[in-house]
């Protein structure tokens, strides 16, 4: 096979035969996948609400330390259902490639998205490619929907914390943003900042047992945990105190950001999720989390309180009060 | 003079964790309840450093302060002082064919009287994000038949590096690489402060006088009566620094001290000084919401003028700035950014009117992003 993408890959003709033979089905294919309808039939779907999303990825530089964009495209929409407590089972697969893009490269993608995928127990079932002109798009984009099946004892919303809740997350923040900031940068951190990017259904499944104790499931990917918080302030009609000093944030991303004058608040994770808990469950809740490795941080950072209605306040580690305000645009780093 | 000596916990950071400890900062607030009880009036310090602004508001100190202690910001903040001619000149650059123009990252939402370097290169124009300097020449380097123009902006802490890049230049033998210098210095545009009556004290400038050193602040106490500590940037540090400004105060005993031996020796960085002394001269420059201020700014040394992006570049006159902006106002430490009428309303983050509402170390943006929310509910 050529080593380079061509508009030819995306014409309909043999070639895109080719690459759908070769590469899609090779890392991705499945029963349903290789019979190449036109669209998937979903025969068999369990009891319980349907749950679906999509979402779309692009990210310079496609492969960056932890993750790539094909364990993105995964991790990404089966996070969102899982946030409403959807157990995702099948994705459809969306290619747009910019003419000159190296097989290669797709290759090595496709099979982690391949291996995201199985790892995480869903099924790509459906897809598309087109090849766009040089230029035209950044390499690569791709989109993932989703469905998945929540259980009926889920009900979690953005607008269901109640004051008293405790707020709660799955471990270290900041992790992707700033990994994919120092790897677009080519900022030299000794290779210690890694992306968090990871399928989180697991850890949620684990957590149906307390599912009606659990108000609030979301997933802080861009805008970061302030934004997620921002959200379930306004959402809820609630306000937020968050301790500074509880905030999970590992040595080397604290480190890059105080270097760099950002703030990891604000900085995407990938592989976290907060979740907002009665009060009197959070040691159970807790306890489950913490047994999945990708909860084995989790802990309380703050709670919900009725004060100030959509705000969000943190108590600052030498004990002064600041608010955390929606993010307005993306942070750049400061000039000296 | 510093009387934390901590030894720092395992796994912590050293020179970071200490300075944010919350029993250290405990006992120096209840210090400077007390002094302040003691004055019975108003005082009020400034703190002349952007980075302070933000640090300020981070740490939430303005929540543990006594309501008779204010703090105002001063002319820090090198993005919000940048004037709007200096951005014009850049945007009349950016349109230059085959140029490219490199700035650090604030400075590209910064408003020149006819849009900003962001606007321009949603346009198409060539403008790109550089951590250092050094990664202009590198483009230079890797785009002979392109121009690069490195808008350079910063006070004594950054001008040292456009000062190396200038050199580098000079030995690589480049002929398409050039900066827009905009560099400015403290010193004279405190000296222009100081005789404000309303202010008490200076939170001098951590990182400006890791270069320049206690010295060129001296006139502070020797002319104009006033106290300035030079203070770091973590909770502890800035707290010390307003514990021992309002000590001079009640002592009546005006001085210049360094809070901040940990970076900043009493003579500063004699080498960066050379580089600077080596590439620029002193000028007059114009900082935006003050004017024309003697001798603060730096531009090239006659031999160096090839490096000059400006020459050549022919520019319309700039436009005023909005009329109801208070930026200037707000860089002189006479007014707090709520009392601008625009402050909040049309001028906010995403559309920012004035240049202190654009840059992450600018007062409007500070208090608007951590500050209470009073204003926000007018």
């Amino acid at each position: 096979m050529e080593e380079k993408i061509s508009l030819a890959h995306g014409s309909g003709g043999q070639k895109m035969q080719n690459l759908i033979q070769d590469l899609i089905f090779k890392y991705l294919g499945n029963d349903l996948l290789k019979r190449m309808e036109d669209a998937a039939v979903l025969a068999e779907i369990p009891q319980g609400r349907l749950v679906f999303s999509t979402d779309s990825f692009v990210v310079d530089p496609l492969i960056f330390p932890g993750g790539d964009i094909g364990k993105l495209a995964v991790c990404g929409t089966v996070n969102d259902i899982a946030a409403m407590g959807g157990r995702p089972l099948y994705l459809s697969l969306s290619l747009i490639i910019e003419e000159g893009l190296e097989i290669d490269l797709l290759k090595q993608i496709l099979a982690s998205l391949g291996k995201t995928a199985h790892k995480a127990g869903v099924k790509v079932v459906c897809g598309d490619t087109k090849v766009v002109n040089k230029g035209i798009c950044d390499k690569i984009f791709i989109n993932t929907a989703g469905i998945g099946v929540a259980d009926i004892g889920w009900k979690v919303s953005v607008g269901s914390a109640l004051p008293g809740d405790a707020v709660l997350i799955s471990g270290n923040i900041g992790e992707h943003g700033i990994a994919v900031l120092a790897a677009r940068e080519r900022l030299n951190f000794d290779g210690q900042l890694k992306s968090d990017c990871a399928a989180l259904n697991g850890l949620v499944a684990g957590l149906s047992g307390c599912a009606a104790d659990i108000h609030v499931l979301r997933d802080p990917t861009r805008g970061g945990l302030a934004t997620v918080l921002n959200e379930i302030a306004l959402r809820s009609g609630v306000e937020i105190e968050v301790r500074e000093q509880e905030i999970p944030v590992n040595k080397p991303t604290r480190a890059a950001s105080e270097l760099l004058g950002l703030d990891p608040l604000y900085m995407a994770c990938e592989g976290r999720m907060v979740a907002v808990v009665k009060s009197t469950s959070v040691k159970k809740v807790l306890n489950v989390m913490r047994k999945n490795t990708l909860g084995r941080a989790a802990r309380v950072i703050g709670r919900i309180v009725s004060k100030r209605p959509g705000r969000v306040f943190m108590e600052t580690i030498s004990g002064g009060q600041r608010i955390i305000d929606m993010q307005i645009e993306e942070q750049m780093p400061r000039i000296c | 003079m510093d009387r934390i000596k901590v030894k720092p916990e395992k796994n912590n950071f050293r020179f970071l964790d200490e300075y944010r400890d919350r029993n250290l900062a405990k006992g120096l607030i209840r210090s400077i309840r007390q002094r302040a009880g003691r004055l019975n009036r108003s005082v009020t310090f400034m703190e002349v450093c952007g980075t302070h602004t933000t640090a300020l508001f981070r740490h939430g100190i303005r929540s543990l302060l006594p309501d008779n202690v204010k703090i105002v910001s001063g002319p820090g903040c090198p993005v919000c002082v940048t004037s709007t001619e200096d951005i014009d000149l850049a945007l009349t650059a950016a349109r230059l064919p085959r140029t490219i123009v490199t700035s650090f990252g604030d400075m590209l939402r910064v408003p020149g009287s006819r849009g900003s370097l962001k606007a321009l290169r949603s346009e198409g124009c060539d403008i790109r994000v550089v951590y250092s300097p050094l990664e202009a020449i590198e483009l230079a380097v890797n785009n002979h038949a392109k121009r690069v123009v490195h808008l350079a902006v910063g006070f004594e802490t950054t001008a040292p590096a456009t000062a190396a890049v200038i050199n580098r230049a000079r030995e690589k033998g480049l002929d398409n690489f050039s900066v827009l210098c905009s560099h400015k210095l403290i010193p004279p545009a405190l000296k222009g402060l100081a005789p404000e009556s309303r202010i008490d004290g200076f939170m001098l400038p951590g990182h400006v006088s890791s270069i320049i050193g206690i010295r060129p602040y001296m006139f502070l106490a020797r002319e104009c009566g006033k106290s300035g500590v030079i203070a770091g940037f973590e909770a502890v540090d800035i707290l010390q620094a307003i514990d021992r400004l309002l000590e001079l105060t009640e002592k009546k005993s005006p001085a210049v001290e360094n809070l901040y031996h940990r970076c900043v020796p009493d003579e500063g960085n004699p080498a960066a000084r050379e580089l600077l002394k080596q590439v620029f001269i002193q000028k007059d420059a114009k900082w935006r919401g003050f004017g024309h201020i003697p001798k603060s700014g730096l531009s090239l040394r006659p031999g160096l003028k090839r490096f000059d992006a400006s020459r050549g570049i022919e520019m319309e006159p700039s436009a005023v700035a909005h009329r109801s902006c208070r930026c200037g106002e707000v860089l002189r430490g006479l007014i707090s950014p709520p009392e601008c009428k625009l402050f909040g309303n049309i001028c906010v983050p995403e559309t920012a009117v004035g240049p202190c509402m654009v840059s992450s170390e600018g007062a409007c943006a500070a208090y608007y992003r951590y500050g209470s929310d009073e204003w926000k509910r007018r």
